[in-house]
């Protein structure tokens, strides 16, 4: 009895959160412009969104472009900069190590928006041009903190004799980074950058406030400019839609995934 | 490998640019006019500005309501699914997860639109209606986290000494899962003040929030009004992280 009571509250929740989602999915499979005016099973709007057949289409297909690019260098760099940083914290001691630390967390508590606002009085101040340049070193800011935090467990995890044998037996320090260290510290890396991609992919308040003048557009400053417009292009509808289903996807499979890893280690 | 500490270099070069110099120029555009002169004008005007004030005290209820309506709905949510008797389902708990990889801006727009469609005035209700929806996962994440980490032999012994499942559910589990919350709190609670889109797009603009009004004052080119409004902000993030403490990093760190 209580199970069923239990159950029924995290279906009901979830019913809840998932509606509007639902709803979209839903009113992505006909016509109409107006959201909510079911006016028959109709695949234009897929058949739109991917020959840019549409009224402003290019500019939606170019923003998500624009969302892909964007993520991958930003978590690109983040990852190499977090990652060599990560290595330098490891090695560090007291309050140079706290110091580190302490600066690692600021962009993490700070709300978007103040990063954002003072990413972009610090543009404003140095006079650069604002970009592709500016948003991307703007989600590298934000996105490192994640790599400097899931790569520096693995360096803790892992047994420093190792290394120091690897260079006892004769490997250059290189080869000892290359063979020894960056094979341990792989599955930190990986987490880091996919976590600084989703960041990078999620944001708008940065992007918002760093992309200057030069029309810019990631996915969500199109949304944003979209919807305030009033007419919210129903390309979007279709689009929203398989994004969903690949995000929710790539989550059940890297969970099972996780699981079964899990599992096979407890046996 | 001591040597391999000066690797943090690049890293705390690159943070003192990009981080801690655009924090000092919030501070010192916030002290100035536009004329570069130190000032106290830009923080006096806010705090005599009477719709300033109510955005700022609307944002601050709307985001404590938020905050509370999200632990009262996502604790036993968060309870539930680390409960092995009721939930053994990882996709259920993905599912929880989910909406935090999905992008808030879409998110938010699909829940207006739906309000919209059910004929719901779009205002205040709704707009409490949509933050919870935006941020339940935030709570539910960090306190399922820490309820599946805590050690059952605590209850079991709470069970043993006679004590009936209610009070080791309030003596013993709701304590101990209280760091649980407090992330979920600090992920919750500052992301609803500063926000500016959610809030214009699930009240078609009626209502604007403290975030609204700093990016407002920046778009129109008063940098020095709006870098004293993010002080303000910026103040009420020490304030709130210094209750926190440093739970926030290690909710995070383990999200994927």
């Amino acid at each position: 009895m209580k199970k069923v009571f239990a159950q029924a509250y995290l279906y009901l929740l979830l019913a809840m959160l998932y509606a509007p989602l639902v709803f979209i999915a839903v009113f992505s499979f006909t016509e109409s412009r107006v959201l909510g005016n079911w006016t028959g099973f109709s695949p234009k709007l897929y058949v739109n969104l991917f020959t840019g057949g549409m009224n402003g289409g290019s500019s939606l297909l170019a923003a998500v472009e624009n969302t892909l690019l964007i993520a991958l260098v930003s978590a690109a760099f983040a990852t190499l900069l977090g990652t060599i940083a990560a290595i330098g914290i490891h090695n560090l001691k007291g309050r140079k190590r706290a110091g580190m630390q302490f600066l690692n967390n600021i962009p993490m508590i700070n709300p978007d928006i103040i990063t954002g606002v003072s990413l972009f009085l610090l543009f404003v101040f140095l006079h650069i041009t604002q970009g592709y340049l500016t948003v991307i070193l703007a989600h590298i800011t934000f996105c490192t903190p994640y790599v400097v935090l899931s790569v520096l467990p693995k360096l803790s995890q892992m047994n420093p004799n190792i290394y120091e044998a690897a260079l006892d037996l004769g490997a250059r320090p290189s080869q000892a980074l290359r063979k020894v260290l960056l094979p341990e510290l792989r599955p930190g890396m990986v987490s880091g950058f996919l976590l600084a991609f989703t960041m990078s992919l999620d944001d708008f308040a940065v992007t918002f406030f760093t992309r200057g003048t030069i029309g810019l557009d990631t996915l969500s400053t199109y949304i944003y400019t979209d919807a305030r417009k009033g007419g919210l292009t129903p390309e979007l509808r279709p689009l929203m839609t398989i994004i969903f289903l690949i995000v929710l996807v790539l989550l059940v499979v890297f969970n099972l995934r996780q699981n079964r890893a899990a599992k096979s280690k407890a046996n | 490998m001591t040597k391999r500490s000066t690797w943090s270099i690049p890293y705390l070069v690159f943070m003192i640019i990009f981080v801690v110099l655009p924090l000092v120029l919030i501070v010192l555009y916030a002290f100035q006019d536009g004329n570069g002169h130190f000032t106290f004008s830009n923080v006096t005007r806010f705090f005599t500005d009477s719709d300033s004030l109510s955005t700022f005290a609307l944002s601050l209820e709307v985001a404590i309501e938020n905050t509370l309506i999200c632990i009262l709905l996502g604790y036993p949510a968060a309870w539930i699914l680390a409960n092995r008797k009721f939930n053994r389902s990882a996709v259920t708990v993905t599912l929880f997860i989910m909406p935090m990889w999905i992008n808030a801006l879409m998110r938010t727009l699909a829940t207006a639109e739906l309000f919209n469609m059910l004929g719901f005035t779009l205002g205040k209700g709704t707009l409490l209606f949509g933050m919870v929806y935006d941020y339940i996962p935030f709570m539910i994440y960090p306190i399922y986290n820490i309820l599946m980490k805590m050690d059952n032999s605590y209850m079991e012994a709470a069970e043993d000494l006679g004590a009936t499942p209610w009070k080791v559910f309030w003596k013993v589990t709701v304590p101990l899962s209280m760091p649980g919350v407090m992330s979920g709190v600090l992920m919750v609670f500052m992301p609803t003040v500063s926000t500016f889109a959610i809030s214009e797009f699930l009240t078609n603009n009626k209502i604007k929030l403290f975030g609204t009004i700093i990016q407002e004052n920046i778009n129109s080119s008063m940098w020095n009004y709006g870098a004293a409004l993010a002080f303000i902000m910026l103040i009420i993030i020490g304030v709130s992280s210094l209750f926190g403490g440093e739970r926030e990093s290690s909710a995070e760190g383990g999200l994927i």
